[in-house]
């Protein structure tokens, strides 16, 4: 069995899963039945100084897509709405009953510098393990000049956690928002701030949809919606891509990753290592099924890196990364192309529309009664990967990588005639 | 002795249960599950199998999308009994069994008949008839036959703005949707509603109690109407042969169920015992239905094997699961009577080819009831002095319905090809369209 314990930043858990600072994690009988249930850390929802924020009825959006739920989340949540002193006791209770669990705390007061410094001894004393600054959340409390809206400025991004750095001794996680032109600004700023970690990504703004009927934005609160952060498997190749940017990013070597975004199973999970990431977080999947959904996450994980002798978490991590390059470093004379199985052909067609109306007309089709066969035109065939993409049958079309004698990227290209480095 | 045929051997809750819808419609959450599973594949297999060429990947796409008008109205636009015909089709031998879900899961063809009745069910609550009609065009056309291939060859005519009259010896329209398919697969008066429904084009007209004789006549159809469609179905059916065969207790299946599909399940008489002889789906019917009614046994035997049985496997089990005996390999070879009353039938054992076998192995099946279900037959009598052309005893015609006789059509059972409703309602159809055309294009033709 692969060894799943998880050092982030010098805060161990059993293994990589924590449940991410949203609903799930918002008191301790939420937090007990999670660790319960095998999560390896949580990080509590965001507190904030009292009085506490007054949430509204009606707050989540789903996307459905054909048929299947919760493709995409999205929430109009704003951080706990409990008092300050109620979330403290619980997490010194919570941190007191597992103490092999990670549990960090996410943190949201205002930008100066005195709140900062005293809200942090309330936390350090319950025992967490580390703290995470909220600077992601972009609906709510990114209109009162927090959340997002200090996620999104670099200066105040370093600013706050430098004063988070000088007061107090705990681990300090700066989770970062993906509504930015450049998601490589606000992490360097972070580092340059001293964080310990960084965590991402946060939700993304959106508007999930429009009720025809109300003519109003999902969700729909007493006639009228607003724009709230999106979430969910949909989500995950985003999150992906930020990973891996600050994963290759020179500036940012060594800083550990807690991925988030779209986590739905270890397979997920694996991909977020590979990209990067050190620890994850999860939220949707967990708010779909329910805390046992950890189960699969630990086992298949451990299976999986069986099959690949992977031993440990460490072993896994990072190893895409250096071969996640700019587009100007892939190899412009690799060439793959389509492969059709016959045998396993179900005749729909949809690979030969795919192709005719919307890329290179090379999959070509006979039909007659009771007869339907396609066949690739390897001279027209660009190597796209959209029929073996569209076509519903596993393994039916498979991409045939030819052989190759040489490497020439796009800065080597004769077509780039000007020699553009990009 | 006397046969015990009777009335009332159910209570008649019981009896309603029985013929009651045999498989309920989805809810709508169902049949957007169901219409998620279809690839909408391009070379969609399944529209091949219609008969009626409806694109039922686009109708289920939309079914998807909740766009149940658009569904319903690709479905009607190409078979405007599709209502019927996802009630009654043999969808496992057509649209369904060339599903490529079968290819990937025996059996797991996504449910195409369920779908198209969700659609059609939706659009007939509705208010409006999704059709218009053209300009009237001053055209009449007669119509003989309010059976399927009929209707749909009205409606088409009507949607084009020519008049129609229809005829039917039966005071309801309908045919076999009305008289002939078993209770429980159009429930609800479902053949009634149907009909409501497609009248609504309007233009259409109806007179029962109609049948060609001396006094309703071909050659005065063909002069008071500027054309004739035929579809006078099959109006006979194969006798066995044997001695006794008018005596009580034996009768033709198709009787038996035009009686039960026209009276109250009460007033319908079953016997306790009861034979079925014969193999199609017309057999399948009239035992289920005889079981239905409170017999305590039913067989059916027919003298080939299961290969060549005209009802589909689907049918065989649904026969099966209500407790019908089907037995095979056998013929009748004498109807078994006592003080006058019928008392069974005694079948000769059969060999590979149907024939009786060379050993002359019997057995007898007691039985207070035999229905006959080896056959329907078309009878030319009514239009034998038409010099209309019949070859292998149904009426000949070209791709488009059209008789040797000029500005006579003909479609349906009494024509060649499958006698389904979906066959009969794209004759129906096509024929109307050749029809339309003939005015457009040549004007009206003469004799």
């Amino acid at each position: 069995m692969a060894d799943l314990r998880t050092n982030f930043a010098g805060i161990l858990s059993p293994n990589p899963f924590w449940l991410a600072s949203a609903p799930p994690t918002d008191k301790e009988y939420n937090v007990r039945r999670a660790f319960e249930a095998g999560w390896g850390g949580v990080v509590w929802k965001t507190l904030g100084e009292d009085p506490p924020v007054v949430n509204l009825s009606s707050r989540y959006g789903a996307l459905e897509f054909e048929g299947r739920r919760l493709m995409g989340l999205n929430n109009i949540e704003l951080i706990s709405d409990r008092p300050l002193a109620t979330n403290i006791a619980e997490i010194k209770r919570v941190k007191r009953d597992f103490p092999d669990r990670a549990l960090i705390v996410s943190l949201m007061v205002p930008c100066e510098e005195h709140r900062w410094k005293a809200i942090l001894p309330l936390i350090e004393e319950t025992g967490a393990d580390g703290i995470e600054l909220n600077f992601g959340c972009p609906h709510g409390m990114s209109e009162r000049n927090m959340g997002s809206a200090v996620g999104q400025v670099p200066e105040y991004v370093e600013m706050v956690t430098r004063w988070c750095k000088q007061n107090t001794r705990m681990p300090v996680i700066v989770k970062l928002t993906p509504n930015v032109t450049n998601i490589l600004m606000p992490a360097r700023a972070a580092r340059r701030g001293g964080a310990d970690a960084v965590s991402l990504i946060n939700t993304i703004q959106s508007v999930i949809g429009v009720d025809l009927d109300a003519m109003a934005p999902m969700p729909v609160v007493g006639g009228k919606g607003t724009h709230g952060g999106y979430c969910g498997p949909a989500v995950k190749p985003i999150a992906l891509r930020m990973i891996g940017e600050i994963a290759r990013d020179p500036e940012m070597a060594g800083i550990p990753i807690s991925g988030m975004g779209g986590i739905s199973n270890w397979r997920d999970a694996a991909e977020f290592m590979a990209m990067g990431s050190h620890a994850l977080q999860v939220c949707t999947a967990a708010m779909h099924y329910g805390f046992r959904i950890v189960e699969d996450m630990i086992d298949g994980l451990s299976n999986w890196m069986d099959t690949k002798d992977y031993a440990t978490l460490p072993d896994l991590s990072g190893r895409a990364v250096s071969r996640f390059v700019p587009w100007n470093q892939l190899n412009m004379n690799f060439r793959t192309l389509a492969h059709i199985d016959q045998k396993s052909c179900v005749g729909c067609g949809l690979c030969h529309i795919a192709c005719e109306d919307t890329s290179h007309q090379a999959i070509a089709r006979q039909t007659g009664p009771d007869r339907r066969h396609y066949s690739v035109i390897e001279d027209e065939c660009v190597g796209c990967n959209l029929c073996a993409h569209v076509c519903p049958v596993d393994d039916c079309i498979t991409m045939v990588p030819q052989p190759v004698d040489s490497e020439m990227t796009w800065l080597e290209h004769p077509s780039n005639t000007h020699r553009l480095t990009a | 002795m006397c046969p015990d045929i009777a009335c009332g051997r159910l209570p008649d809750d019981a009896l309603s249960r029985n013929f009651a819808d045999a498989h309920p419609g989805l809810t709508a959450e169902q049949a957007a599950l169901e219409a998620d599973r279809c690839f909408y594949c391009y070379d969609a297999p399944c529209i091949e199998a219609c008969p009626t060429d409806i694109d039922i990947p686009r109708f289920i796409k939309a079914i998807a999308s909740r766009n149940i008008a658009g569904a319903a109205r690709t479905i009607l636009q190409s078979n405007i009994l599709g209502g019927s015909c996802a009630r009654v089709c043999p969808t496992e031998i057509l649209c369904e069994q060339k599903c490529v879900h079968t290819a990937i899961e025996t059996h797991k063809a996504v449910r195409i008949g369920a779908l198209q009745r969700y659609a059609t069910d939706w659009q007939m609550a509705q208010e409006a008839h999704p059709f218009t009609r053209a300009t009237a065009s001053g055209r009449r056309v007669a119509i003989i036959g309010a059976g399927p291939a009929g209707l749909a060859c009205a409606h088409r005519l009507a949607r084009h703005g020519h008049d129609v009259t229809i005829f039917d010896r039966h005071d309801k329209m309908g045919g076999l949707n009305e008289y002939g398919v078993a209770a429980y697969k159009l429930a609800d008066d479902f053949a009634r509603k149907e009909i409501d429904f497609l009248l609504a084009i309007g233009g259409i007209s109806f007179q029962g109690g109609a049948i060609l004789s001396d006094t309703l006549t071909l050659a005065a159809l063909r002069q008071d109407f500027d054309a004739v469609f035929l579809a006078i179905g099959l109006g006979g059916v194969r006798a066995l042969g044997l001695e006794h065969e008018t005596i009580a207790g034996v009768q033709d299946a198709v009787a038996f169920i035009e009686h039960l599909r026209s009276h109250p399940l009460a007033e319908s008489a079953v016997g306790r015992r009861v034979v079925v002889i014969g193999g199609g789906n017309t057999a399948i019917d009239a035992a289920v239905q005889a079981r239905r009614l409170g017999a305590e046994e039913v067989t059916l035997v027919y003298r080939r094997g299961e290969a060549t049985m005209t009802a589909t496997p689907v049918e065989r089990e649904w026969a099966q699961t209500n407790g019908v005996t089907i037995r095979l390999w056998a013929a009748p070879l004498r109807l078994e009577t006592e003080d006058s009353g019928l008392r069974g039938v005694t079948f000769r054992r059969t060999d590979p080819d149907g024939l009786p076998a060379g050993t002359p192995e019997t057995f007898t099946l007691e039985a207070d009831m035999v229905l006959k279900a080896i056959g329907q037959v078309f009878l030319p009598d009514p239009i034998a002095q038409d010099q209309i052309l019949i070859e292998n005893g149904r009426i000949v015609v070209d791709a488009q319905g059209r008789t040797s006789l000029n500005n006579v059509y003909a479609g349906g059972d009494c024509t060649a090809g499958d006698d389904l409703t979906v066959a009969a309602v794209r004759d129906g159809r096509e024929a109307a369209e050749a029809i339309h055309a003939d005015f457009s294009n040549a004007g009206i033709r003469v004799n």
